[in-house]
């Protein structure tokens, strides 16, 4: 299938909720929106590929292009691993301009896969294709159909070049590269009723590991989360689990509905951001499993699990409800997160002064407007200088978002916490609600906040006199002293 | 000559280099009221714009072209036009720098020419704001080569469309690499003035990547040396450029304007800086203030107290050509020896006086099979997965450093920063060392492995 033809079927996307609200031939128009030059933000396709396979921890990654694609970005985002490493390992074919020009590019290549291959033993290549090799007409796909054949390791071409779209393309034609190679690709002997699949999940700051127990303590397997701290092998095998949780619906929706559509594998989607969608979550992989011929006792267990977790998880909400109450967020983020955290964070008394709802679908929007006191609280997109006299006046207390606009809140002089992917702390499950309002906690409370807003003292215009409290005169002394006897000119250039 | 090992694979394993493109958009970040543009997909401008901000923590004025795959087959000079004058309506920048990407490079097409009719054209709308161009394809070059490719082209565009030569006995241009930081330029900057002189430092990443917190919200640069400083480039008594990346410009600041250079390769170490001062004093007509006596006399004492961890020491080095020969010839300087050298790409002339065997152009791949046996990695944050890997301590130096803070102030030019440095290194030495036990001491133990670095280095201390 051309490049072209693969964007075509992903904009038709059925299952996309935004899709099912348009006519037909709103639909053929795709729902990629032209961008601004000059005004434009965010990430290509590319970019969107490797967030969502470069997680595949065991897989070598190589991005044939010249340097800036990898170069530029390798390393950077906050999955973990429970075991391999290879996935923080960069491979790049790294263009030089003799390599352009003389269309040496295919046989690059072709070497270094060879090169990865002999060097690392790795279950499997991913290799992801630029704009610049898109444009000179490497052909990717024969390139790693010969090298999976001569050299007996599964050789995967992912075309999601820059310029075909966006960010949110690029993770569904990664989805699309899953399906078309890796998924089906291996029979485990040890397929079981109780199999399950996570997709969407990143595994960010190792947050999946806290929700995974609570799946085992019911006696689920998760065959493979995708892409968060997977395996090869797991990924190959996805298509014999019983049940796919679809957690970021955005970006792998498509993957979804082809798996259902292909190896009848019921989804729903499902978040485990915030306390009700946790159990929700759990509730419905339940119920799916049972559905599917798992024994019916796994419903009651369950209920009997999350009463219990929620009870404890409340109980240690409590002692934030006096810290916390009346604070205002503003929650600048797309999608899921947006409402699965708002309706925690308002249990506890938070009130949300904002949220923005550009990458929501509608269902998210409705959600968001039940639950938010005021409709004009939810803004599709704000600009830099927008958001920044918003923070600079004072209309919030602390702002959620991704490392993009951290430094709008910061200059700004107001606490930011991070809830992307480069965070540091897991926000998932139970536990992770509980770290997400202590981080707000922590944030909020942080003793440099009255100090970095202070104006200097010693810059005040009260008629040429300057201000000393009682317990800086005996600095002001110290400093007298040591200036004494002295002239400007002594002090030279330090 | 140290001999200069050329790529001789076809995996790039862990890059070194930063793009070409982001060095001329780090240039242009050194330039007051400006807005750097890259001419290429938005992913082009996103990952640059994220690795600068793991960098510097600091909000960084950074946009894009937006070529699409229909703006790639039909040409992209609309593209560059719509997004100069949504820029300039939108930010009012006083200068816009231009970067173009291996992604319009491979297409090709006349972007002077396009960009020249694109200021005649829309020269109303323009007015008020200077553009430059610089040609900095992805698949050539690092960051030096952007840096220096964009600071010519300023000067072509700004200092050289009405060359102004009014002679300032007392000014001096300062052309800084890439690879100084804000507290080098800063120190520099003080440096120079101590001595009475005006310099005007091009690009100056002092004022805006400083973290500083600005009253209001600013979609440009809001430091930087001034387009009128660049226009007036020609009224200096010298340009002094720093670093070989920056010989280019200087040269050509010299055909626009007359206005001669004096290159230092480098500021690290005592006898670099004697030279740069005795410069200054030559210049100037003073000598040299107590101040700058008190720091060089400090830096000899430095020397004496230091020196005898960096005896024998073995580093390994991966950095742009002009940080690697800087660094190289301080530990060289030491006592210490280079035991791997890795830089990013071959056409500096620096590379030929790195003082060691052989300069490998390369990646942190070659870098970590080249240091086993280092007692210290000096390179990038990136370094980090082969510190892991082979057991070495890691001082970071260059760019990106996002995994410890405030690489942008660590001060490591001049008498001052040359103390810091050998501080910097000798404190990671002593983190590192390792107990010497009866095992690691016995003559008839470790023969088979007589080369084993760790042990030898245990008993060289003191």
């Amino acid at each position: 299938m051309s490049s072209q033809a693969r964007v075509q079927t992903l904009f038709q996307e059925p299952a996309c909720d935004l899709n099912q609200a348009k006519g037909e031939n709103a639909r053929k128009k795709g729902c990629s929106k032209p961008l601004t030059p000059g005004a434009a933000a965010g990430g290509c396709a590319f970019d969107g590929a490797k967030i969502v396979l470069q997680p595949v921890t065991d897989v070598a990654h190589l991005i044939h292009g010249p340097l800036a694609c990898e170069g530029n970005s390798w390393d950077n985002r906050g999955a973990a691993s429970s075991g391999p490493g290879l996935w923080r390992t960069s491979f790049t074919t790294d263009l030089t301009e003799l390599d352009v020009v003389m269309g040496q590019g295919e046989k690059k290549l072709f070497k270094a896969i060879r090169e990865i291959i002999e060097a690392h033993a790795p279950p499997a290549v991913f290799v992801y294709a630029t704009c610049v090799t898109a444009m000179i007409g490497d052909d990717l796909d024969a390139v790693c159909f010969r090298a999976s054949e001569r050299f007996g390791t599964p050789v995967v071409p992912v075309h999601a070049p820059g310029f075909v779209g966006s960010k949110n393309l690029g993770n569904k034609l990664a989805g699309e590269a899953l399906l078309d190679h890796v998924i089906g690709s291996h029979e485990p002997d040890d397929v079981g009723p109780m199999d399950v699949n996570i997709l969407g999940e990143f595994n960010l700051a190792g947050e999946f590991w806290m929700v995974k127990p609570l799946l085992e303590k019911l006696g689920m397997r998760v065959r493979a989360c995708v892409p968060g701290d997977a395996r090869y092998l797991d990924i190959a095998a996805a298509h014999t689990a019983r049940a796919n949780m679809m957690v970021c619906s955005t970006a792998l929706i498509n993957l979804a509905r082809k798996m259902e559509e292909r190896w009848g594998i019921p989804y729903f989607e499902g978040s485990f951001y915030g306390v009700s969608d946790t159990s929700d979550a759990l509730r419905q992989l339940a119920t799916l499993l049972v559905r599917e011929g798992a024994e019916k006792s796994l419903l009651d267990r369950t209920e009997l699990l999350i009463a219990g977790e929620e009870a404890r998880v409340w109980a240690r909400l409590e002692p934030y409800r006096k810290r916390l109450a009346g604070k205002r967020v503003l929650l600048n983020t797309g999608g899921v997160k947006s409402w699965s955290v708002v309706a925690a964070l308002q249990e506890i008394g938070i009130e949300i002064v904002g949220t923005s709802t550009k990458k929501s679908t509608d269902e998210d929007k409705e959600r968001i407007k039940a639950l938010l006191k005021d409709e004009k609280h939810a803004f599709d997109a704000m600009a830099p200088r927008d958001l920044y006299a918003m923070l600079a006046g004072g209309k919030a207390d602390i702002m959620l978002s991704g490392g993009r606009t951290q430094f709008i809140a910061l200059k700004a002089k107001t606490p930011w916490l991070d809830i992307n992917q480069e965070r540091h702390h897991p926000y998932a499950g139970y536990d992770g609600m509980v770290e997400l309002v202590r981080q707000i906690d922590l944030a909020l409370h942080n003793p440099i906040w009255a100090d970095v807003r202070a104006p200097a003292p010693w810059d005040i215009p009260a008629a040429g006199k300057v201000a000393v409290r009682d317990g800086d005169a005996d600095f002001v002394a110290a400093s007298r002293k040591k200036f004494a006897a002295t002239v400007a000119d002594d002090m030279g250039e330090c | 000559m140290t001999k200069i090992i050329p790529v001789s694979k076809a995996a790039s394993v862990n890059p070194l280099k930063s793009s070409q493109p982001l060095g001329a958009a780090f240039a242009y970040l050194g330039v007051a009221g400006a807005v750097p543009l890259f001419h290429g997909s938005q992913g082009c401008t996103s990952f640059a714009l994220v690795l600068f901000v793991r960098h510097f923590k600091e909000t960084i004025p950074l946009q894009t072209t937006a070529m699409d795959e229909v703006a790639t087959v039909l040409g992209g000079a609309d593209h560059l036009e719509e997004a100069i004058l949504n820029l300039k309506a939108r930010a009012k920048p006083a200068f816009i720098g231009v970067a173009t990407t291996a992604l319009v490079e491979t297409r090709g097409e006349d972007f002077p020419g396009d960009l020249a009719a694109i200021r005649e054209r829309r020269a109303a709308d323009l007015d008020g704001t200077e553009i430059a161009l610089a040609q900095t394809p992805d698949f050539d070059g690092a960051i030096e080569e952007g840096w220096s490719k964009a600071v010519v082209a300023m000067i072509d565009a700004i200092a050289g469309r009405e060359p102004r030569v009014r002679r300032n006995p007392r000014r001096v241009n300062i052309l800084p690499g890439s690879h100084l930081t804000v507290a080098d330029v800063e120190h520099i900057r003080a440096l120079v003035e101590a001595f009475g002189l005006e310099p005007v430092v091009f690009p100056d990443i002092s004022g805006a990547l400083d973290g500083t917190v600005p009253p209001r919200w600013i979609p440009t640069t809001y430091g930087g040396t001034s387009v009128d400083d660049i226009r007036s480039l020609g009224d200096a008594a010298l340009t002094i450029a720093i670093g070989e990346q920056m010989r280019a410009p200087a040269e050509r600041i010299q055909a626009l304007t007359g206005v001669e250079y004096a290159l230092f390769r480098q500021l690290y170490g005592l006898k670099a800086v004697d030279r740069f001062v005795t410069l200054l004093t030559e210049l100037s007509g003073q000598s040299a203030p107590a101040s700058v006596r008190r720091r060089r006399a400090q830096l000899q004492d430095a020397l004496l107290d230091g020196h005898f961890h960096y005896s024998g020491k073995k580093i390994a080095i991966a950095a742009e050509p002009d940080l690697l020969y800087g660094l190289a010839t301080f530990f060289v300087g030491m006592g210490a020896e280079i035991h791997a050298a890795v830089t990013t790409s071959g056409h500096s002339k620096a590379l030929q006086h790195v003082p060691c065997e052989a300069v490998k152009v390369g990646d942190l791949g070659d870098f970590e099979a080249m240091a086993e046996g280092a007692d210290l990695l000096v390179t990038h944050s990136h370094g980090r997965q082969a510190s892991e890997q082979l057991g070495i301590p890691l001082m970071r130096v260059g760019f990106p450093i996002f995994d410890r803070l405030g690489s942008q102030h660590r001060l490591r030019v001049g008498y001052e920063g040359a103390r810091n440095l050998i501080f910097e290194a000798a404190n990671i030495f002593e983190g590192a060392r390792s107990e010497v036990t009866p095992d690691s001491l016995n003559p008839f133990l470790n023969r088979e492995t007589s080369h084993d670095r760790r042990q030898a280095s245990a008993n060289r201390q003191h």
